[in-house]
């Protein structure tokens, strides 16, 4: 291409862009302030939770950043490939029972798992090593998954990650010896505090970033836009894609850990549909193509459930004391969700991300 | 034998209804309705008054079955169009993850409106109990329901071919599902044309609640989502948009979850699912159109 037309699409050839070499690290400069914006939020969350200082408050906060967590996970691979997965819990899934058969003192796991290989019995780790296990874990898992799926793409792509996950699901459902099948496992070590959750939010937060302004993710973005001129100019989409898959699965493995401890109970169908489709709205809601979108969904959603319970649970104005119906939470929930979604379409955020300066959206 | 064959078939028919109420709606609008299960789980509390016991006072379902199969199907279409209505019109511009998270929405809306009204026990209901007793075929016993099931799934089937292929209404309908915004440009009333899908999809997940309920004697409010999840998967293995397509992966679909029943290994019988979901993404690998592809669907550059 460059030997045939430099004269008339000069800009394009590589000659020019040796001539005139871009300044380093221009692209991570013009957007850090998205993630650190959203870092910044994530902090204010904690530091006014600390501020209540009540206990159930505590793990209601400690569930937003865990879903924030897996809504930045699902980010990294549906917002940049467009492509829809309904099968990312299945990583979380993973990386939930990593945590449980890495934490869980000995004496108990030999009794709950017993098919369990003796060397990884007699383990046991500190959370914050084994959720890094987790990770990784769930990252090779999404290795192996991705090289077969990511050549589908579409709805097709979409089922068959849906297909993984029931498959999963059926195997942690029914393997007792290694999972404990369908009971819950329990004795995995509670964390309280908010602050592995904030820190292990944040820094999913800024590793999306790093992959969305990556080469890669660059590559994956255009593919998502113009699939077939991407292809054209070069693109790998299969690969692209597969960076993206591998990157979100190890951030909802990263997620699937700290979930195991946030509560201190894993079952596999805590893993399934009901969580599948709740983080899946949020992304939708706060916007498919933009990191902010994602975040600030997740923000806003959980503040919703939230009121919503607390009106479920009564409130009293003054001497009036007034609940809502038991189960009209879900129904405000799902009503709220249809009307945001009608009115914007395309999420809150769409394409766009918050910065301080007026963006054109990507 | 003989009584596998009919296993596999009375399954299929279930997947394969589900999985055509899925298609009609996908083919005119591209909307993958994810509210569907919840019209069929709709569909089965129809037939009960509102309480929370666990044993369900039947209300409708008392009706003899000529007055009760109408009802139902009237009842499912209903819904269906009430759902277009209210919600889906809003959505004729909006891309398809934004109208498939819309059509959850709206499930949930429906299940957790059950829900507040029959509590989220099971119930046992026994509807038309004539129907279970055996009947003796070629040697081997079945039930007679499974027979009705089956029989009924193919006077379906061809009812609506005929439908769709001799009359005018179906003929606009196949149209829109090959090509809208053309078909509208030719006097195809859209509006007309996607309220008939809603409904004729409504009226098959009628069917489905009574099959289902007479099969089981049980009404769920999760049942709906199982049903949808197969015929959900049969329509994309059949290939989005082809009608026959989504029939043949139902019966396939059901075939391969009955089959491999009885031929895994014990040991292996408990992940028979993960068995089938493995076969669906072999399928999707060598047929990522599905295994009838639609015209129309393919994108152009």
């Amino acid at each position: 291409m460059s030997a045939a037309s430099p004269a008339i699409e000069p800009n394009l050839t590589t000659g020019t862009i040796v001539a005139k070499p871009p300044r380093p690290f221009v692209l991570a400069r013009r957007t850090i302030i998205t993630p650190i914006l959203l870092a910044l939020l994530m902090i204010a969350i904690a530091l006014l939770t600390m501020m209540t200082g009540s206990r159930p408050f505590n793990q209601v906060i400690i569930d937003v950043f865990l879903r924030v967590i897996l809504v930045v996970g699902l980010y990294v691979f549906i917002g940049n490939s467009g492509v829809l997965s309904f099968g990312h819990i299945g990583f979380t899934c993973l990386g939930a029972y990593v945590a449980a058969w890495l934490t869980i003192n000995p004496i108990m796991k030999k009794m709950a798992f017993s098919g369990l290989p003796g060397w990884l019995i007699k383990t046991q780790m500190p959370y914050w090593e084994a959720a890094i296990i987790a990770a990784i874990f769930a990252g090779l898992a999404a290795l192996i998954f991705g090289r077969i799926l990511m050549r589908l793409s579409g709805i097709a792509a979409s089922i068959a990650t849906f297909a993984m996950l029931a498959m999963i699901n059926t195997i942690y459902s029914n393997w007792e010896t290694v999972t404990g099948g369908t009971s819950s496992v329990v004795g995995i070590p509670i964390v309280r505090s908010i602050w592995p959750y904030l820190i292990a939010a944040i820094i999913s937060i800024f590793i999306a970033w790093a992959h969305a302004i990556s080469r890669s993710g660059l590559a994956l973005r255009a593919a998502r836009d113009e699939p077939t001129a991407a292809a054209a100019s070069g693109v790998d989409i299969p690969r692209e894609r597969l960076v993206a898959f591998v990157i979100s699965g190890a951030i909802m493995g990263l997620g699937g850990a700290l979930m195991a401890h946030s509560i201190g109970v894993v079952t596999p169908d805590t893993f399934y549909l009901g969580l599948t489709f709740i983080t899946i709205a949020m992304l939708v809601v706060g916007g498919m193509g933009s990191l902010s979108g994602g975040v600030i969904g997740v923000v806003f959603l959980s503040a919703l459930i939230q009121t919503l319970r607390w009106l479920e649970a009564g409130v009293s104005i003054g001497d009036v004391a007034f609940a809502i119906p038991k189960g009209l939470q879900e129904i405000a929930l799902g009503i709220i969700m249809i009307i945001i979604l009608a009115l914007r379409p395309a999420g809150v955020f769409g394409n766009r991300e918050i910065s301080l300066t007026r963006n054109r959206g990507d | 034998m003989l009584q596998i064959l009919f296993d596999a078939l009375s399954l299929g028919s279930l997947y394969a209804l589900g999985a055509l109420g899925i298609a009609l709606i996908f083919g005119v609008m591209r909307l993958v309705n994810f509210a569907h299960g919840d019209v069929i789980a709709f569909c089965v509390f129809a037939l009960l008054w509102p309480s929370t016991d666990a044993m369900a006072i039947v209300f409708a379902g008392q009706l003899p079955w000529y007055l009760l199969v109408p009802f139902v199907l009237l009842c499912g279409a209903g819904l269906s169009m009430l759902c277009e209505i209210v919600v889906f019109r809003r959505f004729r511009k909006a891309n398809p993850a934004t109208m498939m998270i819309a059509s959850f929405a709206l499930g949930f809306v429906i299940r957790y409106f059950l829900l507040m009204l029959f509590s989220s026990r099971p119930k046992s209901i026994n509807l038309l109990p004539e129907l279970s007793q055996p009947v003796e075929i070629f040697g081997a016993r079945l039930p007679l329901l499974q027979l009705i099931t089956i029989v009924a799934t193919m006077l379906i089937l061809l009812g609506l071919t005929v439908f769709l292929r001799r009359t005018r209404f179906g003929l606009e309908m196949r149209a829109a599902a090959e090509n809208f915004s053309m078909a509208r440009m030719l006097g195809v009333r859209a509006n007309r044309v996607i309220m008939g899908a809603f409904a004729l999809s409504g009226a098959l997940a009628g069917a489905i609640a009574l099959i289902f309920v007479a099969q089981t004697g049980t009404a769920d409010i999760q049942m709906g989502a199982a049903i949808m999840l197969m015929a959900f998967i049969a329509t994309v293995i059949g290939g989005l948009g082809s009608l026959a397509g989504a029939v043949l992966a139902g019966f396939l679909l059901g075939g391969a979850s009955v089959i491999m029943q009885v031929m895994l290994p014990i040991d292996a019988r408990p992940f028979r699912d993960a068995f089938v979901y493995g076969a669906v993404i072999l399928v999707l690998l060598f047929r990522p159109q599905g295994l009838i592809s639609a015209r129309g669907t393919k994108e152009r550059v």
